[in-house]
């Protein structure tokens, strides 16, 4: 078994870019889920919608590329609004129930034969990212012993990290303000934080629209890496490994969803590299699992650790159990 | 009991206040804060609140009492902006509230508590009391993410807070979860935080319910406090020694109307008021069934 790779793509994917744009999606999320208790289940639409406002706006209409970033982050603001004008007031279920479906809408309508004049249909855009590339400062690949990026992913991962970082320092900043305070306490009681005079309705929309945006900046880095939209990526799967990462790294922790993407991609990566090995070698026979079967059975593996985190560590890796144990009277 | 020459200034104020008001349902008084018209909730065929007409005076506490299903709660509800009547006006402070959400309540000087106490778990008890102050900057977006502009208020809350939680012998708790905290602590931290919103009314929907002895003295003696700052008081309760002990006035639902006002001793004596707690036995054993009979004829002619 060559370890040098199976190693080398492993610690690879604790800092490229998917890593970063699950974790910019997944920052946002925590802002619905974990800090505010908004069972928002089509963070992939925002994300969607950010990738196909800058793709549209530069590939189709032939706009500058700053106006796509400012139309697909204004796209994530007025989702928001759709998804939230209706649904706050009512409970919480039916934000969950209007954000799968709309996630789902957004996806089959970027798929439409009729719309695919502008959105490319099933086989999406391309050719948006020349002027992000042209401003790339790299122009050799970075070795670093078995870690290999080439110069266009260097460029990307540098832009990433820096949006998770300002992203960490806004959420970190506002949830430990009052405001931040409002936030949490209307997870853990809306009518309680009525009766003290706060408009809840507003509160929650100001946390959609915020996770939202912070979402969509793990669209920007997921389209840009792969120079490439396509509508399929933003499928309700997307959304569920979301969450996995956001209860990996700890519901309501600053850095839960960062720390959670790494953990959740180095090991698919890992065990999406270990296995196809094991299987060539001979260490795991054929009649339990071919090459192309050990994908499927990473996420299995996957699942299964999620199934045993909630039963043996429901408060993921920094959560406190204390906490999460509360009974929520 | 009470000793004319030790009484304390609130209690005195408000007997006189109330002295020639009459002890009526629907009673005027000489300075309402409080004036409720018509309010009626129905659920489906159940009419679970019809209120004619009903002031609160304003600096006194006030006693809501009845049985079970009397529509207490839900006339809270309905007063503070939880729930919408089917018709009625009211006024608050001389302002119309009826349609007002429940923040603008809150932020017009009118917070309640509630019958099954609202502890923010995983909230500290003294952020659950500081979500209780009001025109906080930090609870702006924008202004939140800078902690210059809202520090110097927030350390003002937090001594108002401090103080709060002393007084309420929560200070131990200050750094525990909410969620940790008995059934009784809940209700003082709940009645603390509602005091927080520094409103000139508050509505205790059954504060003293799951309070254990000790507590529910010095409960007792938070609330009569409240009067000596002013404040006007509307609560919920069933123990009919505790209501005597601190109510200036008593008002009394059945089956959604005011059926009875006074002070506490006058409607405990009123035959009204006791039929309609003997009439909430339904199953009737307890009474002999022709006596049970007799009475809600008589509160029949009552209601009338
Ligand atoms: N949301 C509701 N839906 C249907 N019926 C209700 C609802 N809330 C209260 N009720 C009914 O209204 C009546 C008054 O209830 P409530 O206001 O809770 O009484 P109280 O607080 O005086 O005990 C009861 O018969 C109760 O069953
Ligand atoms: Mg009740």
């Amino acid at each position: 078994m060559n370890w040098d790779i199976i190693f080398g793509v492993s610690l690879e994917s604790l800092f490229n870019t998917t890593m970063i744009a699950y974790a910019l999606a997944a920052i946002g999320l925590n802002v619905h889920f974990g800090y505010t208790g908004l069972l928002n289940f089509g963070q992939s639409a925002f994300l969607g919608v950010a990738a196909y406002g800058l793709a549209m706006t530069v590939a189709t209409f032939g706009a500058p590329f700053w106006l796509g970033i400012v139309i697909g982050l204004a796209g994530a603001v007025v989702l928001a609004l759709l998804l939230g004008i209706p649904t706050l007031r009512l409970r919480a279920d039916y934000l969950a129930i209007v954000t799968i479906a709309a996630a789902e809408i957004v996806r089959l309508l970027f798929r439409s034969v009729s719309l695919s004049e502008w959105t490319g249909g099933s086989d999406g855009l391309q050719s948006f990212s020349d002027d992000f590339y042209k401003l790339n400062p790299y122009s050799s690949p970075l070795k670093i012993g078995i870690v290999d990026f080439d110069p266009r992913e260097l460029w990307v991962m540098t832009i990433g990290w820096a949006l998770i970082g300002i992203s960490l320092l806004i959420v970190f900043l506002a949830m430990r303000s009052p405001w931040g305070r409002v936030i949490k306490a209307i997870r853990e009681d809306e009518d309680a934080v009525r009766s003290l005079g706060k408009n809840v309705v507003s509160y929650k929309m100001q946390s959609l629209i915020l996770g939202g945006v912070l979402g969509s900046l793990g669209g920007f880095i997921f389209a840009l890496s792969r120079a490439a939209v396509q509508p399929d990526t933003y499928g309700t799967e997307f959304t569920f490994y979301m969450y996995t990462i956001v209860i990996l790294g700890g519901a309501a922790r600053v850095f839960g969803p960062v720390v959670g993407s790494m953990i959740f991609w180095f090991l698919l990566a890992f065990i999406n590299a270990v296995l196809p090995a094991a299987i060539t070698q001979g260490y795991i026979p054929t009649w339990l699992m071919t090459p192309t079967q050990a994908g499927a059975v990473g996420y299995i593996l996957v699942g299964a650790g999620l199934v045993l985190l909630l039963i043996y560590r429901p408060q993921g890796i920094f959560g406190d159990r204390k906490e999460v144990m509360l009974d929520g009277r | 009991m009470a000793d004319e020459t030790t009484v304390a200034p609130g209690v005195a104020r408000m007997r006189e206040a109330l002295k020639d008001v009459p002890h009526e349902p629907g009673a005027p008084k000489p300075d309402p804060i409080l004036v409720a018209d018509k309010v009626v909730r129905r659920f489906g065929g159940l009419t679970a609140v019809s209120v004619d007409h009903v002031e609160i005076p304003r600096g006194g506490i006030t006693a809501l009492i009845g049985p079970n299903g009397a529509g207490k709660t839900t006339f809270f509800n309905l007063l503070t902006g939880f729930d919408k009547p089917d018709e009625g006006d009211w006024t608050f402070n001389g302002k119309p509230l009826a349609g007002v959400p429940a923040h603008k309540v809150a932020n017009q000087g009118m917070v309640r508590t509630f019958q099954l106490t609202k502890a923010l778990s995983r909230l500290k008890v003294i952020d659950n009391m500081r979500l209780g102050g009001t025109g906080q900057r930090g609870e702006k977006f924008w202004q939140s993410l800078i902690p210059a502009l809202w520090r110097g208020q927030e350390k003002e809350i937090t001594e108002r807070a401090d103080d709060l939680l002393a007084r309420f012998k929560l200070d131990a708790k200050r750094e525990d979860f909410a969620g940790s905290l008995s059934g009784g602590q809940r209700k003082l931290l709940e009645m603390a935080r509602a005091l927080m919103v520094q409103p000139d009314m508050v509505m205790l929907d059954e504060p003293m319910a799951g309070v254990n002895p000790a507590l529910t003295q010095s409960l007792l003696g938070h609330v009569k406090d409240l009067r000596e700052d002013g404040m006007t008081v509307l609560f919920v309760e069933h123990d009919m020694d505790m209501v005597r002990d601190i109510s200036d006035w008593v008002i009394v639902m059945a089956q959604g109307k005011v059926i009875a006002e006074g002070t506490p001793d006058t409607v405990m004596a009123d035959p009204r008021v006791i039929d309609a707690y003997l009439g909430a036995h339904h199953d009737g054993t307890e009474h002999d069934p022709d006596v049970v009979a007799a009475l809600e004829a008589e509160g029949e002619t009552a209601d009338e």
